[in-house]
């Protein structure tokens, strides 16, 4: 991790310390964040894969959604302690991951897209089908919070332990960045046949990199289900795969902290957009193209053109 | 570099800072009333009419002096269809404008997620969603799903109310219709969404206790174009009448491909076919179709001393004028569902446990637009299948089945 | 209904599918081709185009024949409107940047849908009246013949309009090497604007034709779009035959899928059909390997 990056990963922490204070002790400020943190995470994991690895993914909803609902299907059907299913669904998700990526990442640019939108929807179809385990289109309820030696974890603790994961990843994905592998992953993104005569085999690392934001999302994925504890395939389709997609690009592909501005934006953006109700559809359709149009390359590059440009 | 990051968490943070105005415009307005709908989003059929509905009711009420001198306020949030929204909806409402009572959600999934927050802080809900498993604990549920013999549950949850009738009632209906005609061999196709599952669940819990045999279970999806293929399946079993369950389109594209394919049993709809839109869109394909509505859609069919008569007159002129479109049952939920909070306003005051008691005690021979509503300790839905007429559809309008 | 009138019903419902996703896919086909981009707002040209023709035929009262001429030609003007506002400025951006900006697009046009015309579903009366046609035991809707006559005339036309005209001609040779199209004197912006327009076009030529069977609505755009782009893969980006093709086979897939193993799992089949090509052979069934080694994306 770079020097650079230590400064505001302190300021994050602090502030997400003294956040239930602030906000005082409201729910609705607290439940916001946690959304915010969950999103976050596979934002992160998104970003590595196409910010830094260069490939694309429009079917991450599906490894947010095994990560869910391994959760939710454990804990309630088979009774099993929340972090064992927490790491089966990591499990289950990274052999899926690599499984499909094996095949998928030898593709090119739209045909991956293509691959990974049609894998998200297969496993959209298959929540759907497997009534008797997912519950189906009617969904999953009763998912019990998640406890930690017993004792539940709830409200302001929730958000420590989801704001906690998301600063130890936010560690782990910078201090990746920054290291051999990093470098590898940038080198793949620049030129595949570049970097393979440099002999960094790079679909392997793409590969790599796919598992892993798979992990994200499967940890994101089971954060939530604990949080809402009522889970439905809808929540895990093609929308919000685009959602997460726009996550990364709005905020900025180049740097994780982009996907963590991204996620910001994206989530508490609906909430300003209450106001317009039936509107809101085509509000946020404007306003994504005018974000591209004025600052294709994300919001934080923008706005660092602009204080750049200043000084 | 460090320039790029410290720019992230200060946007961040006036994002956030940014949504408080936003939270704090709450005023102390006498009775507020919550009330979260899907105004858009997938479900915002539901929700519009819904959220309608009780922006009329509030301008009535508070023209004829509000509730004992106190002015009603309702606050609407939209949840956009979302079960995250639907809680962080529910969140502002009991913590920032601090409502006695919370109507809705629309759809059974977001209401599933909000009732562990209402029963923690302990706030009455009215869910305005059909399926059983909102006001039923969990246990209690399963303990009837997998009983021998037929039953509904004896607990229910203890702060959540609904005022659709339960999705079984609709089934009730039909197979007692279908017991009438002689029809023992059934088909089903449904939707593969919340509202077609559940209704494919009951068809098939309920059909032991008619006699009935599912012969054919076929789904579609909720945007599929053409449902020839099921229905082909269908006609090559020795089904004697198929039932569709969904809501929206589908049930015109099922009803258009029923003709189409020239078949010779009956078509039964569920009650989401209630509006005369579908047999136009139909387009003359609709004849003979048969579904189980509530009385609101026939209301100037029923006879004058029916005692919903009065409300779903009311109802149906006032919201047509106003709105210039039909009347929903959807909405009519609505309508339902603030009513009964505003009466116990009325008999039990602004505070939350009088009013769940109010609620479930004093809610007898309720006569609303869903049907009569008998509240109880050991059923807050208040509706059963007597709540739906068996209509058919006869020269393009609703006609009474026998 | 014997299995063998079952099967004709089957395959007749998989010819009206394939058709539209024959149509969709050709549109795809026909922006990569000339730009690289796949255009995610496809299917929202089929959406305007069933919405527009009930809006002229219902509303404005103008007789069918001209208010299928007024839809396609305000449709095709989107299209370039499209080109033009978002697309156009961008042409530098990455291949992500572009799917995205077609993305807002379809949410944009979306919203415009709704705000204009609600969230109900809208009818159109079938071209020429008169029951279904019985034949071996199946039912056929007139309208599928009205659908799969124009969808021919229309390939003829597409493939006459490559092959044979000058302004075809150029628009294969940008799909080539834009460079050398340029340096022939091509101007390779108005192919692109062409491209678009063409396209929407052939979105909203499907959208008219479908309405009629299966209702429009505003949300009808995503599902649509999601397999005829399956269809322009398994056909090989960049073969208009290969998607039309490829259009009727997954067309005729989904149908038997649905009618001989799961009504549930039918989506599932295609798309499976779609993963197994494109990571077996995925310059589709007719594509060159060579030629989409050389593509830019």
């Amino acid at each position: 991790m770079a020097k650079k990056d230590l400064l505001p990963l302190l300021f994050i922490t602090l502030a997400i310390a003294i956040f239930p204070v602030l906000a005082g002790g409201s729910e609705y400020f607290i439940s916001l964040l946690v959304f915010l943190g969950i999103n976050g995470i596979t934002a992160m994991g998104l970003s590595l894969l196409m910010g830094y690895a260069g490939q694309i993914s429009l079917g991450h909803a599906a490894f947010y959604g095994i990560g869910a609902y391994a959760s939710g299907i454990l804990t309630t059907k088979y009774s099993l302690h929340p972090l064992g299913a927490f790491f089966i669904g990591i499990f289950l998700s990274a052999f899926i991951a690599f499984l499909v990526g094996k095949p998928t990442l030898r593709l090119k640019g739209h045909y991956m897209a293509v691959a990974t939108l049609g894998f998200g929807e297969i496993l959209f179809i298959v929540f759907n089908e497997l009534s008797p385990l997912t519950g189906g289109p009617s969904g999953l309820s009763g998912i019990p919070s998640l406890t930690i030696f017993g004792h539940p974890v709830e409200g302001a603790k929730y958000l420590y332990l989801v704001w906690g994961l998301v600063i130890l990843l936010l560690l782990f994905s910078l201090n990746l960045i920054n290291s051999r592998v990093g470098r590898a992953l940038r080198a793949v993104h620049g030129s595949e046949l570049a970097a393979n005569a440099m002999g960094v085999d790079a679909s392997r690392y793409k590969v790599q990199v796919f598992v892993l934001s798979a992990i994200y999302a499967s940890m994101a994925g089971s954060l939530y289900a604990h949080f809402v504890t009522f889970i439905s395939p809808s929540s895990f389709g093609l929308m919000f795969s685009i959602l997460l997609l726009m996550m990364v690009v709005v905020g900025g592909t180049s740097t994780i902290w982009g996907s963590l501005l991204g996620a910001a934006v994206l989530t508490l953006l609906p909430e300003y957009l209450r106001a317009f109700e039936d509107f809101d559809v085509l509000a946020y359709g404007i306003i994504l193209l005018v974000v591209l149009f004025v600052m294709p390359q994300g919001i934080l590059q923008g706005v660092r053109r602009f204080f750049e440009g200043k000084g | 570099m460090a320039k790029k990051s410290f720019i992230v968490v200060l946007v961040v943070a006036l994002l956030i800072l940014g949504s408080f105005p936003q939270a704090f415009g709450a005023e102390k307005g006498p009775y507020s009333v919550g009330a979260v709908f899907s105004v858009t989003g997938g479900a915002s059929f539901l929700g519009e009419p819904e959220r309608n509905t009780v922006k009329m009711i509030e301008e009535w009420v508070n023209a004829a002096g509000g509730i004992k001198g106190h002015p009603l306020k309702v606050i609407v949030e939209d949840t956009k269809s979302d079960e995250g929204q639907a809680v962080l909806s529910v969140r502002k409402l009991l913590e920032k404008d601090k409502v006695i009572a919370i109507i809705g959600p629309s759809t059974t999934g977001e209401s599933m997620a909000v009732v562990p927050i209402m029963e923690k802080e302990k706030t009455p809900l009215i869910s305005c969603a059909a399926a059983l498993s909102i006001v039923t604990p969990k246990d209690e549920e399963e303990r009837i799903l997998s009983a021998k013999t037929f039953e509904m549950p004896r607990k229910q949850n203890k702060w959540i109310f609904k005022s659709p009738q339960t999705d079984t009632s609709a089934v009730e209906t039909i197979y007692d219709h279908m017991k009438k005609k002689g029809i023992s061999r059934v088909a089903i196709i449904t939707v593969t969404v919340g509202f077609g599952d559940f209704g494919r669940k009951e068809l098939k819990r309920v059909a032991p206790v008619y006699g009935i045999s599912i012969v054919a279970d076929e789904r579609y999806g909720p945007k599929d174009s053409d449902m020839t293929v099921q229905l082909t399946k269908i006609k090559g079993t020795n089904a004697q009448a198929v039932v569709n369950w969904s809501v929206g389109p589908p049930q015109v594209i099922i009803t258009k491909n029923w003709k189409q394919l020239d078949m010779k049993i009956p078509l039964y709809q569920s009650h989401g076919f209630g509006s005369k839109r579908n047999i136009e869109l139909a387009g003359g394909a609709a004849e003979g179709v048969l579904c189980p509505l509530g009385r609101l859609v026939v209301a100037e069919k029923i006879k004058a001393d029916h005692p919903q008569k009065a409300v779903i007159m009311k109802y149906k002129t006032e919201y047509e004028k106003r709105f210039k479109t039909d009347v929903s049952t959807f909405g009519g939920h609505a309508w339902d569902a603030l009513y009964m909070v505003i009466d116990a306003l009325k008999g039990a005051g602004p505070h939350k446990a009088k009013i769940r008691d109010y609620l479930e005690t004093k809610i007898r021979n309720w006569p609303g637009t869903g049907g009569i509503f008998n509240i109880s300790p050991e059923d807050h839905t208040g509706l059963k299948k007597d709540a739906f007429e068996m209509i058919f559809v006869k020269n393009g309008d609703w006609a009474f089945a026998d | 209904m014997t299995f063998s009138s079952q099967l004709i019903q089957f395959f007749f419902t998989g010819l009206t599918l394939g058709s539209i996703y024959a149509l969709v896919a050709l549109g795809f086909t026909m922006i990569y081709n000339s730009t690289g981009i796949i255009n995610l707002a496809q299917g929202e040209f089929v959406m305007l185009g069933g919405l527009i023709i009930v809006f002229c035929t219902m509303v404005l009262k103008i007789p069918l024949l001209m208010a299928f001429v007024l839809t396609v030609t305000v449709v095709t003007l989107v299209g370039a409107l499209f080109e033009r506002l978002a697309i156009h400025p961008l042409k530098n951006a990455s291949v992500i940047t572009l799917i995205i900006i077609t993305l807002a697009g379809s949410i944009l046009f979306r919203g415009l849908a709704m705000f204009l015309w609600g969230k109900d579903p809208y009818a159109l009366p079938p071209f020429s009246g008169g029951k279904p046609w019985h034949f071996l035991g199946a039912s056929l809707q007139l309208q599928i013949f009205w659908i799969l006559a124009v969808t021919v005339v229309v390939v003829f036309g597409i493939a006459f309009f490559f092959n044979h005209t000058l302004v075809g001609k150029a628009m294969t040779a940008c799909a080539f090497n834009p460079l050398a199209a340029r340096l022939v004197g091509i101007d390779v912006r108005k192919m692109v604007l062409f491209s678009f327009a063409l396209s929407a076009t052939l979105g909203a030529i499907a959208g008219a034709l479908i309405t009629p069977i299966t209702l429009m609505e505003y949300e009808r755009g995503p599902l649509l779009t999601l397999k005829g782009f399956a269809a322009a893969v398994l056909g090989g980006l960049g073969s208009g035959a290969g998607s039309i093709v490829a259009g009727f086979i997954i067309g005729i897939l989904e149908s038997l899928g649905a009618g001989l193993i799961s009504s549930g799992y039918k989506d599932a089949i295609a798309l499976l059909v779609l993963l197994v090509i494109l990571w077996v052979k995925p310059s589709g069934l007719f594509g060159s390997a060579e030629a989409s080694e050389l593509k830019k994306f």
